[in-house]
């Protein structure tokens, strides 16, 4: 039950003279699901590509539920579904032509591919829809098809790349509602994603990679412990005040970051640590303005990773 | 199931798949109609007096050449269908399925016959229409224009390596447009190669097209046939045989 359903060993892939992915090295346990986090052209989307058999890897091993993903990519492909970063459904067909389309390719048998396709239409919200062109879907609409198309033939391992992109709130929502629904039914899942949020609410395990090499793994909760209990911020009149609490904080051995006039700090010994740090300033700079008290995102640890945020949207809540 | 029914099964999917967009993308059948209707109209009331072809009627020098042309011109669709295919990611999803590599090539390719024989039906139509008969009877029409719509298969899959290449829908278009252009009008498509200078003749005696045209001329009107067809058969074949390969070849390394 614990073997890995996917196992990414050591894969190398460039492009000409750009390196996609560096000795790109994770597990999936079977039945969990992992998030590959990180920025544009990190390699998540190559990773997909070459663990949904639709790219060869320079070097290095893709292991999907035991069969090589290069070698037995016939027998993989029964295996797996595949949703990728565009909704790649066919505009001039109805819904519920599309599905039943994939389905007769995905080796659905003509019998049951009806009742399947009805089915997940309803799961997905699109029956009232279902025989309309995809021409007229929304954007949300296409990718639900989308991700649907990925599951006719009920694969045991489905990747996701890049699902809500794009999307209003409201069909993130509803997304994620599905695919929590596919999670609990015990498909394991690769779900790739620049949105932190989206990996923390649905992720068991993460895992970040920049320039194609994972810089760290762990469960959301375990990445942000590393990080502290809690994060503050204290917010100056200006930044020459600011700047010089920095120096005293560091002079007593409680290093600070600043943004402007802002000064952030870690804490693992709780809210109980923001009297200690008043109390060092005491005197010794004018009393902040603001203060702000707050549990660490993943964003603040891919910024801790990095040094840099994912992306502006990665903080949208 | 086997690999071969399989093969058979998934390209009868993806074919039916590819006619209904068509036909639901009617802009793209109508315009592959009404470009050949024109030349139609052009070639035998416009220009046509001022061409002169030796012992027969110019309509029926004209109507084999403009069978060649509109699918000639219909092939670059292959092309084009393939490549938008490519852009909007089905193709990475086709590719990530277990089913037929090859069905996905020979189900764009067997719709793509299907509306070359829709076009040619409309053309023969027109032709009917603006005086064209059939002297050799019903049967060497026939024969005539299954020698086009041969050829017109093997064009799909020299379009089928194209679209593979390029994809990108307007490249495809910008490529194929005049290769077909250059192709069609060194033929003796609407006009004898006679009257061309004798390095465009030269030109025009070695290239498929024209084979195809002579060929279905000397069944329509008269002539050599056995030789004019045989030859024409010839070219197709190869087209066939080297771009099943090349394209094949093409599809299966992509990812590598």
């Amino acid at each position: 039950m614990n073997d890995p359903a996917i196992e990414a060993d050591t894969l190398r892939k460039a492009y000409g003279t750009i390196t996609a992915l560096d000795g790109l090295s994770f597990q999936v346990p079977a039945g969990s699901v992992l998030g590959l986090l990180g920025p544009n052209g990190s390699g998540k989307t190559t990773a997909v590509s070459i663990l949904s058999t639709t790219l060869r890897p320079d070097a290095g091993r893709a292991i999907v539920c035991g069969l090589d993903a290069v070698a037995d990519a016939p027998a993989v492909r029964q295996l797996i579904g595949l949703a990728g970063q565009f909704a790649a459904v066919d505009a001039n067909l109805t819904g519920r032509e599309n599905l039943m389309l994939i389905a007769r390719l995905s080796r659905v048998g003509r019998r049951h591919a009806s009742g399947r396709a009805a089915e997940l239409l309803d799961q997905f919200g699109l029956m009232p829809a279902a025989d309309r062109l995809v021409r007229t879907y929304s954007g949300g609409m296409r990718r639900r098809l989308d991700v649907a198309a990925a599951l006719l033939h009920h694969p045991r391992v489905l990747f996701l790349d890049e699902p809500t992109t794009g999307l209003d709130p409201e069909s993130r929502i509803v997304l994620w509602d599905s695919i929590a629904g596919l999670v609990r039914d015990g498909t394991t899942l690769l779900l790739t994603t620049q949105y932190l949020e989206e990996a923390d609410a649905l992720a068991d395990n993460i895992v970040i990679i920049a320039a194609g090499r994972m810089v760290d793994t762990g469960t959301p909760s375990q990445l942000k412990s590393r990080l502290g209990a809690v994060m503050f911020t204290l917010g100056f009149a200006g930044e020459p005040e600011a700047v010089r609490a920095c120096r005293v904080l560091a002079a007593a051995g409680q290093p600070a970051e600043r943004t402007g006039s802002h000064v952030s700090m870690r804490s693992a010994a709780g809210s109980g640590a923001i009297a200690q740090v008043l109390r060092v300033l005491d005197g010794q700079v004018p009393d902040p303005v603001t203060v702000t008290v707050r549990e660490p995102t993943l964003d603040d640890v891919f910024l801790a990773l990095t040094g840099s945020g994912i992306t502006a949207g990665g903080m949208a809540a | 199931m086997s690999a071969l029914s399989i093969a058979v099964s998934d390209t009868a999917d993806v074919t039916g798949r590819n006619i209904r967009t068509l036909f639901r993308t009617p802009q793209a059948l109508i315009f592959a109609t009404i470009q050949p209707v024109i030349f139609v109209l052009l070639f035998r009331y416009a220009f046509g007096g001022a061409i002169r072809v030796p012992g027969v009627d110019y309509v029926y020098f004209l109507m084999p050449g403009v069978f060649a042309q509109s699918v000639c011109f219909g092939a670059i669709g292959t092309a084009v269908g393939l490549s938008a295919d490519m852009r909007s990611g089905l193709l990475v999803r086709f590719r990530s399925l277990p089913m037929s590599r090859v069905a996905v090539l020979a189900g764009r390719v067997t719709a793509d016959l299907a509306r070359n024989l829709l076009v040619v039906a409309v053309m023969a139509g027109v032709g009917f229409a603006v005086g064209f008969r059939t002297p050799h009877g019903a049967w060497a029409l026939l024969a005539a224009l299954g020698l086009v719509l041969l050829f017109s298969t093997a064009l799909s899959w020299l379009f089928v390596a194209i679209g593979l290449r390029v994809s990108d829908p307007e490249a495809a278009q910008a490529f194929g447009v005049p290769i077909m252009f250059l192709l069609v009008f060194t033929s003796s498509a609407f006009v004898p190669a006679t009257s061309m200078p004798g390095w465009l003749q030269a030109i025009a005696v070695h290239q498929p097209v024209n084979a195809l045209v002579n060929a279905e001329r000397a069944l329509i009107i008269g002539g050599t046939a056995a030789h004019d067809v045989l030859q024409s058969l010839a070219w197709t074949g190869g087209i066939l045989l080297v771009f099943v390969v090349v394209s094949v070849r093409i599809y299966t390394r992509f990812g590598r």
